[in-house]
């Protein structure tokens, strides 16, 4: 049945490898530098590499967008997404399955009543406007760069003919492993807190996670869609969008390639945490907008003539219209699927307003008075806490997520044979063993009795940025790995 | 890597042998035309001869340019223009053996006192050719100069019209040269030279625009 639900995410990942790989080999293949079946199995084969290795960084921040928790739910939400695409595809609008899949899970969220996380919503919609300009300032850069060495070197032209088809096929699968690392997210996403595969062992070396196991599903679903639809993208891309030389093709997608790493790649961001630099947020972009921003950036480079602004009003308005229609169509599926069909699309969870939890709120700064009068209650219904907690008391969104995220109750018990010890100091792993067999049930319950145990668990601002992400992530692994289904 | 580009590296100098072949016979032209001029014969038809062999020569070596260049899918985006390039280059190889191979059936006879002038106008004919095959070079290297070498070809094309005119008007004018049909040979014979450095000039034209196309 698992299978069935993943269907729709197949889809979207179909409709993805169908589009998206134009933009990485259209133009090496449209103007036959490179034959189209090499580009696609190197593009294929990248596409994989790049979500079962590189995959983890943006679907987290999707995930903490709205974490579905029922299959049938990330189902309608996958389908509503890939419904979007391809219908504002074939109506010839510009649309990209990152904002269609934003939009559908903002859609379950508003269903379920599950509060929407800003914080990450924010990051998200503010990349998809920095990435395009990022992509274009890269692009201008590397343009003027390339002129310069060209024009010194004096290279043949039947030398920079070959070099420039080394390069393209570098480029592409240094991009294709950059689209599957930061648009895998986008294919499944939605399906990892209800992850349906137990993980793989081989051996005692390595095992192969549930999530990793959907990524690579995914990954090969983008991989049959460049294989067998992207050949007519490829050439309208190529062809029609914009006219580019071998040279210029490689600049744009370079410089479109580095955007998509730089928002996800995991250890990118943990070395600019390390040396004290802005890191960027891990998070889905859409691929077209970033080669958008590219050529434009070039265009500028040479001149800023020819620029068509009604053509990028029209790709600008996608970035409304595909998350808004998704969201719509999410709301109306899911109501369908769960009204009509009877299934399951948001799981019913525990919520329970014990005084361990409203002293946890009150120790983060909310205020937590309205809420006395609840205190021991418990909910079954996300829907229902919601309604109940915004008229108890005036809660701002990121708020009411807070008080979701600590109310929420779960069940952990503490096996130090099933954590990974690896990432753990020896400190931090003699605490972790002094709560063999404990059981919690809210996880950040494990992160207070832990730091009780030994200073190095505690989260505070004098921390830096890259030590507090770091202790997260142990912790969330703790929790995952604890955590009795 | 070496191994990586040795197919390029084989077509790059098959392009520099077909351009050293074109400037060869330039100059096999001009050494016969100063051969014909001073009636050593001998030695003219030994330049006729060679002049003959290495137009066959770099036929071959075009015809396989040509294919090399589709079957392996080189230079997708320049392709066309570096075939009409290439194929226009030939023609003036054609034009300078035709006109050697016409001295040599049809005998021309020039009067003494234009002979200093054919002899310059065989000179800037040449000129022209190196120039234009220079900038050919330059296409392939280095696109920013191929502006400076066409306008060179232009400057001697121009050059060689305006001794042809002088030539002509002389041919005409001169009351030695009796018959009329006498005299339209000789011009058909100038026009013949001034033909090379005209071709050369259309090769001109399409480096002019090849070259816009190529800049990045």
């Amino acid at each position: 049945m698992s299978w069935f639900f993943l269907l729709s995410g197949l889809f979207l990942g179909w409709s993805l490898g169908a589009n998206s790989a134009a933009n990485i080999f259209g133009t090496a293949v449209a103007t036959r530098m490179m034959k189209f079946r090499n580009a696609a199995v190197i593009a294929a084969v990248f596409v994989i590499l790049g979500s079962v290795f590189s995959g983890a960084g943006a679907t987290e921040t999707l995930g903490n967008l709205g974490a579905i928790n029922a299959l049938a739910g990330s189902f309608t939400v996958a389908l509503a997404a890939a419904v979007t695409v391809t219908w504002m595809t074939r109506l010839r609008l510009p649309v990209s399955t990152t904002q269609a899949i934003v939009g559908a899970i903002i859609g379950w969220n508003i269903f379920s009543g599950t509060p929407t996380d800003f914080q990450s919503l924010t990051k998200i919609v503010a990349s998809w406007i920095v990435s395009p300009v990022l992509a274009g300032v890269f692009a201008a850069f590397f343009y003027l760069l390339a002129r310069q060495t060209i024009f010194r070197l004096k290279i043949h032209l039947l030398r920079r003919d070959a070099y420039n088809r080394v390069a393209l096929i570098v480029i592409g699968a240094f991009g294709a492993y950059s689209l599957g690392a930061n648009n895998i997210a986008n294919v499944v996403g939605v399906f990892v807190p209800a992850a349906p595969f137990p993980p793989i062992r081989i051996g005692s070396l390595l095992t192969i996670s549930g999530t990793q196991q959907l990524f690579f599903f995914g990954a090969l679903a983008i991989g049959v869609g460049i294989y067998t639809y992207s050949y007519r993208v490829m050439q309208t891309v190529g062809n029609d969008l914009f006219k580019l030389t071998p040279i210029t093709a490689f600049i744009v997608v370079f410089s479109e390639s580095l955007v998509l790493f730089l928002f996800a790649s995991r250890g990118l961001q943990q070395w600019l945490l390390q040396h004290g630099l802005p890191a960027l947020p891990l998070v889905p972009l859409s691929s077209s907008q970033a080669i958008i921003g590219a050529v434009l950036g070039l265009a500028v480079a040479k001149g800023a003539r020819g620029i068509r602004f009604r053509v990028l009003g029209r790709i600008a308005s996608g970035w409304v219209t595909a998350p808004v229609i998704a969201g719509l169509l999410s709301l109306i599926a899911l109501f369908f699927a769960q009204n009509l069909f009877e299934q399951e699309v948001v799981a019913t969870e525990p919520f329970e307003l014990s005084p361990e939890v409203l002293t946890h709120l009150k120790e983060n700064r909310i205020s937590t008075e309205s809420l006395l009068p609840l205190e021991g209650s418990t909910y079954r219904n996300p829907a229902r806490f919601r309604r109940i907690l915004q008229q108890t008391g005036e809660f701002s969104e990121t708020e009411l997520r807070q008080i979701f995220e600590a109310a929420r109750v779960d069940t952990f018990r503490i096996d130090t044979t099933e954590v990974n010890k690896g990432v753990l100091t020896a400190a931090q792993y003699r605490s972790l063993r002094k709560l063999q067999g404990e059981v919690f049930s809210h996880h950040w319950e494990i992160q207070e009795a832990l730091a009780r145990l030994h200073p190095e668990w505690n989260i505070d601002l004098t921390q830096s940025a890259l030590e507090r992400k770091r202790l997260r992530e142990v912790l969330e692994m703790i929790s995952t790995s604890c955590r009795i289904s | 890597m070496p191994v990586l580009f040795r197919k390029t590296k084989e077509m790059e100098s098959k392009i520099d042998d077909y351009l050293d072949l074109v400037i060869r016979g330039g100059l096999l032209f001009k050494e016969g035309l100063k051969y014909y001029l001073t009636g050593e014969m001998d030695t003219f038809d030994e330049r006729l001869a060679s002049i003959d062999s290495l137009e066959s020569e770099a036929d071959e070596l075009r015809r396989e340019i040509e294919n090399r260049l589709y079957t392996q899918t080189l230079i997708p985006e320049s392709r066309g223009d570096v075939l009409g390039i290439i194929e226009n280059t030939d023609a003036v190889l054609n034009v300078a053996a035709e006109t050697l191979m016409m001295f040599s059936v049809e005998r021309p006879q020039f009067p003494t006192d234009l002979h200093q002038m054919i002899r310059d106008l065989g000179d800037a004919s040449v000129t022209c050719i190196e120039e234009l095959i220079a900038t050919i070079r330059s296409y392939f290297r280095d696109v920013e100069r191929v502006r400076d070498g066409t306008n060179r070809v232009l400057f001697f094309e121009k050059e060689v019209d305006t001794i042809a005119d002088r030539i002509k008007r002389k041919i005409f004018h001169d009351d030695a040269i009796g018959h009329l049909s006498l005299k339209m040979h000789l011009r058909d014979c100038i026009e013949d030279i001034e033909n090379i450095s005209d071709t050369a000039e259309e090769v001109s034209d399409r480096l002019s625009i090849a070259a816009i196309k190529r800049s990045v």
